[in-house]
């Protein structure tokens, strides 16, 4: 069972994933360049955080053309886990593996906290060991972290019980206050925040670590 | 073969909140502009293109902005074509 951690140029939050599946929590880990197409032997894929691509156009929207990504859509149609964080998730939705689009933050800062975080859905292995009501706290650090969608989006995340995690204090102006948010099927996560950040009790908390388990959980 | 000239004009559609639009729009308020009523910020991309006719480039133009320069979630585009040149035929 080992976890893939794409490398794109302009990622930046790739070694800090592997530190911490590899690191913290001794999960098999092995990098994977954004020009590769093989995805052998791999069970569960990160996008980690970062400016793809140098961001340009719009976050995710060059990185979306990227090889690997092209194996990605078949990964995921296979069942492959995949948690997209930061960069990861717009990655995400400019390829289409999840609804709606990331954009500036309502208050136009580049905002950099940990943050109070509500599990807004227990049906996926992500977020199933939370308690509703509980907060978890987690780093968040971006400028384009606003989640947008059509009302019909919304509705079809809220039947399909897809909103995963919630800000407690909403900091970026998101829809709904979200924070993450899964497919139908439940095995692609995308979120702003970095539960790569909250793996190591010497760096402020860990409630990023179940998160991080679930890429290999059966 | 023909050379085209385009103008793809992007803009966030008016139902999302474009803040960098309102921090410029209280900006210029401070500035002693008068008037202003709305001012919402997009991007202009200027691109040639060659094609066989105006359909060709039309059709290449279209997917272009549909699929990579505007995230239709959050945004509109308008596309202007004219050949190289020339004044706009759209």
């Amino acid at each position: 069972m080992t976890i893939g951690i794409v490398v794109f140029p302009g990622s930046n939050c790739d070694r800090d994933v592997y530190w911490a599946t590899k690191g913290c929590l001794g999960l098999s880990s092995r990098f994977l360049w954004h020009e590769s197409t093989d995805l052998d032997g791999l069970d569960a894929i990160v996008l980690p955080g970062g400016f793809s691509y140098g961001d340009y156009l719009r976050c995710g929207a060059i990185a979306r053309f990227a090889p690997v990504l092209s194996s990605l859509i078949e990964f995921v149609k296979n069942g492959g886990k995949v948690l997209g964080i930061c960069n990861g998730f717009q990655i995400l939705t400019e390829l289409g593996l999840l609804p709606g689009a990331l954009t500036r933050n309502k208050n136009l800062h580049f905002i950099c906290d940990t943050v109070p975080l509500l599990v807004s859905s227990k049906r996926t292995k992500w977020f199933e060991s939370f308690k509703f009501g509980k907060e978890l706290y987690l780093p968040i650090a971006h400028g384009e972290g606003r989640y947008q969608c059509s009302v019909d989006v919304l509705n079809k995340l809220e039947e399909e019980d897809s909103i995963a995690l919630r800000y407690a204090n909403n900091p970026n102006g998101s829809i709904n206050d979200i924070a993450g948010i899964t497919n139908k099927e439940g095995n692609v996560l995308g979120m702003m925040p970095h539960p790569e950040r909250a793996c190591d009790k010497e760096l402020g908390g860990i409630d990023g670590i179940n998160i991080l388990q679930a890429l290999l959980a059966k | 073969m023909p050379n085209f000239h385009a103008k793809v004009q992007v803009s966030l559609r008016t139902s999302v909140l474009d803040p960098a639009g309102e921090a410029t729009k209280s900006a210029a308020a401070k500035l002693g502009i008068k008037g202003l009523t709305k001012l919402r910020i997009g991007k202009a991309i200027d691109i040639e293109i060659e094609a066989s006719d105006v359909q060709e480039a039309t059709a290449q133009l279209e997917l272009l902005s549909d699929r990579l320069l505007a995230n239709p979630v959050i945004e509109d585009w308008n596309l202007e074509l004219s050949p190289a040149n020339s004044s706009s035929i759209t």
